[in-house]
Order: C-alpha cells, then structure tokens, then sequence
C-alpha cells in the first residue's frame, strides 16, 4: 500500500474553491486549482479539520459501507470507546454492544479493553526506563504522521506500541478463530470510528507491515441503525469488558491518567498539538515523562464523524464509568508484550524541504524571498494558496504564477493599460501601493 | 556559496512573543533540507538567546547567515550590557527578576546552553551600550 493513501477526499461538485480549507490546514497541505481544491499527498495527515471546517460538506473521509460485512463468514464489531458517549439516557455500555450484534455482526471487541492493555504496556516500559523520554503517545494517528513530517527529531520518541485499535483487532481475530475456527480471511473485523486518520491507518499502518483491521464505519453512519436496533432491547447481554482506564481513552487525558503518575501532558486540537510539539523539539519539557496529544478538540470525542458536540459526549462518558471498576484487562507476560510492539521506528519523512540538494533548496529560498516581497503580504487565499509565502514556495516550485495574485494581475492590467477598476471597486488604493509596506 | 541572511526584529515589550524568530529560522532550515541535528541546536541557542534580549535588554534583533556547511547567527541589543562575562557563563547564575522566573526561565541556563548547542559562541558587551553575541553552529559536528 502507498505510502500517501488518504481517507480525506473531495466532492468535486460541491467545492465551491473558497478559501476555509486551504487556511486551516495544519501542513498547509490543500490548495485551490482550478476553482477546486487540491490535497497535496505527502503533506496530508489525514486529521480532518477540512472536513471541520468545510462549509460547503465537500469534503469526505472514505469509510466503508455496511454491505461489505457479507463479504466475510463471521464478523466483529470493533467500537471505540467514543462511540458510548453519543447517546443520551445511556445507562449500561451493554445496550450499545448488544445493540451492534442485532444489527448484523457475530461478534463485538471493545476497543477499550485493549486500550488497557495499551496502557499497561506503557507503564511497564516507562518503568523499565525502555523508552526515550518524554514519551509521545502514538494512539492518535494524525499527531503521528504530523511527527512523521514535521518533526525529525521527535521520531524517536513516539510510544513503539499499536493502538488500541489494531491491538483490539489482533485480539478479536485470535478470538474468533478460537471460536469458529474458520482461518483468519473469513474473519472481517471493523473499527467503528468518528476518525477518519483511523481509516488512512487501517489502509496504510505505521509500526506494522499490514494491518489487521479489515474496514471502518463511521459512527455517524452507523448511529441511526444502531438507535433503532439498541431501542428494541428488553435486556442486553452482559457483554462489557472493560474499566474506566479503557472507556476514559475516548477523552483527552484518558491515556495518561492511566499511566498513574502526575508526569504528564495532555493537549488536544491540532494548533494545540503542534505548540506543543515545538516546545518539546526546543526541549522546554524535560522533566515531563509523558505526552498525550490529540488532534481533535476534546480528545477522539470531537472526531469529525462523531455525531454529539465532543463535550457533550465527555459528560456522558464520565457518567458512564462511574461504577465500573478501575481496569480489567492486563499483560500476561513478555511474549504479550511483544504482540504489541511496532516492528519499526518510526522514519521521518521530508516532505516540507525544497530540494535533495542543499545549494538548490539555498537558490530556491533567495527566489521566494525576491517573490514574496512582490507579495502584498496580506494572505487572502485568493491566489489558493494559504499566505503569500506559501504563493511564493509554489511558484519557485513550479506549481503556481506571479498573477496568481490578483493585486499583481491588477498592477500588470493597469501597465498594459487595462482598467480594472470596475472590477474591483472604485474605493481601491492606488496602483503601486503593493510594495508599500 | 553566498549566504542566505535574515534579520528578525526581536520585540523586547511583549514577554509572549519571545521564541518567534527561532521558531521562524527553525522551519526555514527544515525547507532547505539542512541537516536535523543542526536544525535542533540552532533552534535551542538562538531560543535561548532570544529569550535573554527579551528578559534583560529589552528586544533587539536577530540576524542569521545560512551556509551550506555552518549557520552564523548574531543576536544584538542595546540593554544593560553584562558586567561580568565569565560569572554571567556560569551555570546556575542568573539575574533574571521573579516574574519571568515563575514562568519557568530564568534558570541560569541559558548562556550555558548557548554554549553547549553551539560549535563557537563569543560575547560583545559593554555596560551601558548592548550586548552581541555571535554563535556558530556547524553542519555537521565534528567527532
């Protein structure tokens, strides 16, 4: 699988080429070609604030239809933690996995019984003094790959541990072909997620060579058919299996407070993410041991597939494992611990510099420092880029012209003695003002 | 090669803004490809230093040469000057007042950082009349 496989796509027929998208990409990864927005690949992680802010819903995250649970004899629900959160008057975790078994699946797996087995593999590497301190947790897929590109140095301090997600789809797959013994192809195992960087990491695994997730719902694809079917319930089955380590990792700061020490930081939302990883390459948090970061507000609650407000849903969830017990799921033992550990380092990937060649990428840099003082300065996005700096990268890399610019259309319009002024208003400044600043 | 130069203004009013300009020079490198370990010490001294115009001298400006093989950065300012180099060098003194202190700097660190991450650092202070400090980190460390 590539490398660059994403789960974020656009509908071509609704993108109306605006500029909120091409803004607040965290890796400045879209542009607008075309009057249609264009994701650059290997800058693309996959967090899903284009989908966010989208205000015209053209943008998506491929997930999988329902219809493919026929193409496998027996199938398990996989359901994150999140996903209890989103129902109001939910008294018992039960009625929702019961719920996923009316609905069509053979089997559940809660995902936040390997969380704890996650956590539990933390805190015995911590304690072993194994890992690169601070740790970075590597549970959120979209903070990963925005390490993978935008911080070399932090590579090596990422947790070498699966998420709970593709631990919960080992576990599920063992289970199962304990129970059926059909071979592991007949057995379809499906997350269901309000992420769609979950999606990129079922298609396109980091740590492991091939993932052992076989497909992603979407919560909010997924929510009216589970309602109608957990609506029906007299009784549910007693199928819950795990404590409030597990079902906590749906919030920012689950994930640490699991580790049980106070050693620790958690932050969430994208902007939030990345000024923290700055201060961690600046080595300004030391003393820290480790660090939770999520690219969603709120923690996995605020996914963009999510169907409740991400605050809400965190008030639900704690109201929900009021009583259950603290953990319920541990390690046996090393050769457990091996199950869950990554095969491979995690490898930055360059994908922000300008050229293999240093003396080049120096040429490259003068030339965008000539064309962005040309620049107006004023990051409009009109041109589709997201600043003018950014409008000077593409043109020096080729991708983009000066009058993309529409104030340096303008300028070279009225040198070729062509009003525009008609165009653009008659309050507008005049011509030469461009360099003023 | 001739070198690629830019000069940041590093504002002395506002302590939130401190860190700006190496945080600026640091995702500059990363375009040109310049090797990461590099980047990293770069980013730290010239924090480290930005940090210092901002707590003891009220801004200045920062001006960083860019060569395929070394980065030359010079932080300059017109504060209080250093009276005593070599005491200001030693780890753990510092004279920074509370209020920056409760946020975590003022350590006494600083200068000696500035000297670990870097391959030359060398002070220019009067008191009265500014600091310059000129520090060098080399591409590629020497063994």
């Amino acid at each position: 699988m590539s490398l660059y496989y994403h789960s974020v796509t656009l509908d071509e027929d609704r993108c109306k080429g605006c500029t909120n998208c091409i803004k607040r990409c965290p890796t400045h990864a879209i542009r607008v070609r075309d009057g249609k927005a264009r994701i650059i690949s290997e800058r693309c992680i996959d967090c899903g604030e284009c989908i966010r802010v989208c205000p015209h819903h053209a943008k998506r995250a491929r997930f999988d239809d329902i219809s493919r649970l026929k193409d496998f004899k027996y199938t398990v629900a996989l359901p994150a933690p999140t996903l209890y959160g989103q129902f109001n008057n939910l008294s018992d975790i039960d009625y929702v996995l019961t719920g996923l078994l009316n609905m069509g699946f053979d089997d559940i797996f809660e995902v936040s019984k390997s969380a704890e087995i996650i956590s539990d593999a933390t805190r015995r590497l911590i304690k072993e003094g194994a890992l690169k301190t601070p740790v970075i947790s590597s549970a959120c897929p979209a903070v990963v790959r925005l390490i993978r590109v935008k911080f070399p140095e932090l590579c090596s301090h990422v947790l070498p541990l699966l998420s709970p997600m593709q631990a919960a789809a080992i576990q599920a797959k063992g289970e199962a072909r304990e129970k059926t013994g059909l071979p592991l192809s007949d057995i379809g195992v499906f997350f269901i997620t309000p992420c769609p960087a979950k999606v990129t990491d079922i298609r396109s695994p980091i740590g492991i060579d091939a993932s052992w997730v076989d497909g992603a719902f979407s919560i909010a694809d997924i929510y009216p058919v589970l309602l109608e079917q957990m609506n029906k319930i007299k009784t549910p089955l007693p199928l819950a299996h795990s404590g409030i380590i597990g079902v906590s990792w749906a919030n920012s700061g689950g994930e640490s407070s699991a580790l049980l020490q106070e050693k620790y930081l958690a932050a969430d939302g994208i902007e939030n993410v990345i000024k923290v990883l700055e201060e961690l390459e600046n080595e300004r948090l030391t003393e820290l041991e480790f660090i939770e970061l999520n690219a969603c507000p709120g923690g996995c609650v605020g996914g963009v597939m999510a169907v409740e407000n991400a605050y809400v849903a965190k008030a639900r969830i704690q109201r929900l494992r009021k009583y259950l017990p603290v953990s319920l799921n541990h390690v046996e033992g090393d050769s457990e611990m091996r199950r869950y550990g990554w095969n491979a380092p995690l490898e930055y990937a360059g994908v922000m510099k300008l050229s293999d060649d240093l003396e080049e990428a120096m040429r490259m840099m003068e030339e965008i420092d000539r064309l962005y003082k040309l620049l107006p300065d004023l990051d409009c996005g009109s041109c589709g880029a997201p600043s003018c700096h950014t409008l000077a990268e593409d043109i020096v890399l080729g991708d983009a012209q000066l009058n993309d610019c529409i104030f340096i259309l303008r300028q070279e319009a009225s040198s070729a003695g062509i009003a525009l002024s008609p165009l653009f208003g008659k309050k507008m400044k005049k011509e030469g003002t461009i360099n003023d600043r | 090669m001739k070198p690629i130069t830019k000069r940041y203004e590093v504002l002395g009013d506002d302590f939130t803004h401190a860190g700006e300009a190496s945080g600026k020079v640091k995702s500059m490198l990363r375009q040109l490809g310049y090797n990461s370990d590099a980047i990293r010490r770069v980013a730290i001294a010239m924090y480290e230093g930005e940090i210092n115009m901002v707590i003891h001298a009220n801004g200045g400006y920062a001006e960083v040469s860019v060569y395929p093989d070394r980065v030359e950065v010079l932080l300059s300012d017109t504060g209080p000057g250093i009276k005593d180099i070599e005491l200001a060098m030693k780890e753990g003194y510092s004279t920074a007042p509370d209020e920056v202190r409760a946020l975590g700097f003022g350590a006494g660190m600083g200068l000696s950082n500035i000297q670990k991450y870097t391959d030359d650092m060398r002070i220019e202070s009067q008191v009265g009349v500014g600091t310059n400090m000129y520090m060098t980190i080399l591409a590629q460390r020497p063994e």
